[in-house]
């Protein structure tokens, strides 16, 4: 905890956004049309505004022509689908082959109460599962610690145990049904308590597919749930890795996520940038231990944001794939195809949903899944209308959920692959979103990799930078959101989810009996054998694996690390 | 005219590490010239209160979002008033049931700021009452 004494404020150094732009060169017919046709329209009528940019501040031109892509080869920029560099999707056919899953993330209360949301959305038509865990069980509390208090079960379901997580699975075959779990600095506790259900349940963990989020460095550039240093968060997920390639080879160990470097602010070009950047990080660890680049990158998945900007979201996921590619076989000297395809899930952007007017959320997050889907995705969640609020009720999450069974079924905008390519401004906006994303991946190879660029703040920093940016651009009417600074009217409150405490009631009871009735002196011995672990070099998986089986409880696992590593403070940046 | 600059606590309760409304408040007071400390991430409510005395604020600013502040607040107002300081003016910004804020006002505290609240509002707020109570 931060002290008196540590506290720092610093204010941050402006930056000037990035504005990668493309060279052009107009044709001589072009340069007519601009003559001939727009000057004398522009003399009449001038444009709604003097300069036209994206979201995130880059600079839109009025018209986007062959001029745009001299230097641009449709052989070698574009490709075909299924094939290098894969700017028009990873798989041949995309989505005609396969619709994307369909993967609410849900979480609420005590196990038994996401256990049911669970088994409403598969009931619903829902594909994939996805688990938001509370603030404790992120931060690796147990529900009866004093920190928690307050905080049991309201973002997340709370995980406390193995008992926790049978509950919470209870009935779902884990064998059929693909699962992510959003837990990150807990990542290999909460993924061993998964494969201990899945072998109770007499699932083969080798068919076991699934994502766990386990994305430690975003936590220290965004979402600030981390409990170690760095050097010991990066051990535990390359942990992950080896274990998963010998044991999981259909579960993503990570996902490598850009979604919560966008929440915190910052702009497209940042986020592709700093979650690729972030990748590379995880490779060269992985590579670094040793193992062998084409045997664990495959598994390696990527989680981006679907924000308001359209075209410029798009462009985002089509660069995103054309840069992994290009860092696979031109940096890692990778052989193996399945290495160089990123694949990803998506998210609509929270922190576009507005708490004023929230049924404008429903038609904000039904284009922000429109632009994941022309992008590629593999699996989408979109956000509920009340979330500025809570946590979605049953109904505003089914409207979600029918958002994106619209989309695939009825707009048929899933019938054709990547429909956007070749246009002029989604191609010339593609290779600019690129340009901009390896200028910041330079600079950090440059400070020496991200764990070090972390340490210096400096990515905090680029999004800090870029969210008060924004703010002001909100605050000045500069930029319009609609409902919050203009066609502002009254309304009446929503109906919202609201927790109580008798969940951390509940759990707390839960965790008394828990702890009576298990082998006290079998969890002390596998909790000191893990402190041992700790203190050398061996792989964790295995230990925290035997820990969880005896029914130690995530607090008590955490804890016996951070005796072993110690934990993290940030200088706080403002 | 207040010759003396305004102290601000600005302060993060809680477990949640969603700091970007905090920041941006923080910076956007310091801009309006206002004197900003920023307590980092994960302050108990007596790591707050104690905060609040030794840097003699006259505003404390909570960013929630994590639906804590039923816990939270309760307990931060009652240590301001055992330690005397109930006189500073405290206000919350976050994701806030509108069902909740009666009894939060009612507890003293002076504002609640839900999402889309302009910085401007905010800092006007901070201005007036300070003219007023002072």
């Amino acid at each position: 905890m931060t002290d008196k004494s540590k506290v720092q404020t610093e204010i941050a150094t402006p930056a000037a956004p990035a504005s990668p732009v493309s060279p052009r060169r107009p044709s001589s017919k072009e340069k007519s049309w601009e003559q001939d046709t727009l000057k004398p329209t522009l003399e009449k009528s001038p444009e709604r505004r003097a300069e036209f940019t994206t979201i995130s501040g880059h600079p839109i031109r009025r018209l986007y022509t062959e001029g745009d892509l001299q230097d641009w080869s449709p052989e070698k920029d574009l490709g075909s689908p299924g094939e290098p560099p894969y700017t028009r999707g990873i798989h041949s056919t995309m989505h005609r082959g396969r619709l994307w899953t369909m993967r609410q993330f849900a979480g609420f209360g005590a196990a038994e109460d996401t256990n049911a949301r669970f088994r409403y959305l598969l009931a619903q038509g829902q594909t994939g599962l996805s688990t938001a865990f509370d603030l404790p069980t992120l931060m690796g509390y147990d529900s009866d610690h004093a920190l928690s208090e307050g905080e049991v079960g309201k973002c997340g379901v709370a995980i406390s145990s193995l008992a926790d997580m049978e509950v919470l699975f209870d009935k779902i075959p884990l064998a059929n049904v693909t699962t992510s779990m959003t837990i990150n600095s807990p990542a290999a506790v909460i993924w061993a308590m998964y494969l201990a259900v899945a072998e109770k349940q007499g699932a083969d963990w080798k068919k076991l597919s699934g994502t766990l989020q386990n994305d430690i460095l975003k936590e220290y550039i965004a979402q600030k749930e981390y409990i170690y240093p760095p050097e010991p968060s990066m051990r535990l997920v390359i942990d992950t890795f080896e274990f998963g390639v010998k044991n999981t080879p259909k579960f993503n160990p990570i996902s490598i996520s850009g979604y919560h470097i966008r929440e915190a602010g910052s702009t497209a070009i940042q986020e592709l940038a700093f979650t690729l950047r972030d990748g590379l990080e995880y490779v060269e660890w992985g590579m670094r231990r040793g193992m062998d680049v084409d045997a664990f990158i495959p598994q390696l998945s990527f989680f981006f944001n679907a924000h308001n900007d359209f075209f410029e979201e798009i462009a985002k996921y089509r660069a995103a794939r054309r840069i992994w590619h290009k860092a696979m076989v031109e940096r890692y000297k990778s052989k193996n195809p399945r290495s160089w395809a990123l694949r990803f899930h998506t998210q609509t952007a929270g922190c576009s949903l507005t708490a004023r007017q929230p049924y404008n959320n429903v038609v904000r997050t039904a284009i922000q899944a429109l632009a994941a889907v022309l992008g590629g995705t593999q699996s989408l969640h979109t956000n509920s209308l009340d979330e500025a609020w809570a946590l979605p009720t049953e109904f505003a999450a089914t409207l979600a959920l029918r958002t994106q069974q619209i989309i695939a079924h009825e707009t048929g905008v899933a019938n054709t692959v990547d429909p956007l390519g070749g246009s002029y401004f989604v191609e010339t906006l593609t290779n600019e979103v690129e340009r901009g994303a390896w200028d910041y991946i330079h600079k950090i190879d440059a400070m020496g990799g991200m764990v070090t660029a972390i340490e210096r703040s400096y990515p905090q920093r680029e999004i800090a930078e870029a969210s008060y940016r924004y703010q002001m651009e909100v605050d000045r009417k500069d930029k319009i959101v609609v409902g919050v600074n203009d066609f502002v009217t009254k309304e009446s409150p929503l109906e919202i989810l609201q927790i109580d405490e008798t969940v951390a009631h509940r759990q707390a009871e839960r965790l008394r009996k828990l702890r009576a009735e298990r082998s006290q002196a079998e969890v002390d011995r596998r909790l000191n054998s893990l402190r041992t672990a700790a203190r050398g070099k061996e792989n964790l998986m295995p230990f925290i694996y035997d820990t969880v089986k005896v029914y130690a409880t995530l607090g008590e696992i955490c804890e016996a690390m951070r005796d072993v590593f110690g934990t993290y403070e940030e200088v706080a940046i403002t | 005219m207040p010759t003396k600059k305004i102290r601000v606590l600005i302060a993060k309760p809680g477990l949640d590490g969603h700091d970007r409304g905090a920041k941006i408040i923080a910076r956007a007071l310091r801009d309006a010239g206002m004197e900003v400390i920023y307590t980092g991430l994960r302050q108990t409510p007596e790591m707050i209160a104690s905060a609040a005395i030794q840097e003699d604020v006259d505003v404390i600013g909570l960013s929630i979002l994590s639906g804590a502040h039923n816990t939270i607040c309760p307990q931060l107002m009652a240590l301001l008033k055992a330690k005397g300081m109930d006189d500073v003016v405290v206000l919350v910004g976050g994701i806030i049931p509108e069902a909740d804020i009666p009894a939060m006002k009612k507890s003293g505290i002076a504002e609640i700021f839900l999402p889309g609240t302009s910085t401007q509002d905010i800092i006007e707020f901070i201005n007036k009452r300070l003219a007023v109570g002072t």
